[in-house]
């Protein structure tokens, strides 16, 4: 049973490694993080969602301004 | 600040998707390679509309069984929100296909499907604008949005299942484990649901409130200035 359960593991194994390799030759931006200057872009992107955020957060407090004097 | 926790949780659950979707290591796939990370951005486009749909079309069964006015708005405006979100994921969606498939559309279920669905949509918002009286434009369009969501089901979801379409997750029976979904992305997607469908939801309230401020506005202004008597002709 031991046996078994270690050669099906060792197959887990080789064929885990197996699919890492295929998977290698896939071109990814690789370079491009490790050049570091991905960050940039994702800090650009945070920047926009928290202007639009502050934009919505803003609109947001003037409508409950307005319930508060139309409730007065 | 008690009644705001979820629009807080939405901005840091979207904060978390931007940074974690863009730096995260994700499954190296040939054809898709970095364009994978759009599973954040683009799917949850579409899973958010649901959510928005499905808030619309419980508000509108809610108002059938109650009639009361204020679930026909909160229907209306979640149809509203959801729409804009399936509009944005049309466009991302073409955008991805340009890179992956070659050709900003392809003659596809899963993509004609999801054009149907806003054109059903469409008919909603005709319908609710062509109605003048508001109890009877409620009706009708909390009727019309059942069949609306049903078209959607059967577009989006059941459709595409029966045929093949390039579009993962479709042909046979997809269940979640065959998206091209390991657990390093899931870390990532689910939250980025959550976050996205509470975006649609603050929209949709800031857009209800207003809405409500307009009613409460002109109903003070006929309080305020008498309506001038109608001339003979038109009275009885």
């Amino acid at each position: 049973m031991k046996k078994k359960i270690i050669a099906f593991l060792l197959l887990l194994l080789f064929s885990a490694s197996n699919l890492s390799a295929q998977a290698g030759d896939v071109e990814m931006a690789d370079t491009m993080r490790s050049n570091g200057k991905i960050f940039v872009v994702v800090g650009v992107i945070a920047i926009v969602f928290t202007g639009i955020v502050i934009y919505l957060v803003s609109i947001d407090r003037k409508v409950s301004k307005l319930e508060k004097k139309i409730k007065s | 600040m008690k009644q705001h926790w979820w629009k807080i949780l939405a901005v840091l659950l979207l904060y978390y998707t931007i940074f974690a979707g863009m730096m995260l290591e994700v499954p190296h796939l040939p054809i898709l390679h970095e364009t994978i990370r759009n599973l954040y951005f683009h799917v949850t486009m579409w899973f958010s509309m649901i959510v928005l749909f499905i808030i619309s079309v419980v508000s509108g069964i809610k108002y059938l069984t109650k009639f009361n006015l204020r679930n026909d708005l909160v229907a209306a405006e979640s149809a509203k929100v959801g729409m804009l979100f399936g509009i944005n994921g049309i466009i991302t969606g073409m955008l991805w296909a340009k890179f992956t498939w070659g050709a900003y559309w392809v003659n596809d279920t899963k993509l004609n499907g999801a054009a149907a669905t806003m054109l059903v949509y469409a008919a909603y918002f005709l319908l609710r604008n062509s109605v003048e009286d508001e109890h009877k434009r409620a009706k009708l369009s909390s009727v019309y949005s059942i069949f609306a969501f049903a078209m959607m089901i059967v577009f989006i979801m059941v459709l595409p299942r029966l045929t093949d379409s390039l579009h993962p997750g479709n042909g046979g029976n997809p269940g979640f484990g065959n998206y091209d979904l390991d657990n390093q992305m899931r870390i990532v997607f689910y939250p980025a649901v959550i976050g996205w469908s509470l975006l649609g939801v603050w929209i949709m309230n800031i857009r209800m409130r207003i809405k409500l401020l307009e009613e409460n506005f002109f109903n003070n202004e006929e309080k305020n200035y008498s309506i001038p008597a109608a001339p003979a002709v038109f009275s009885k």
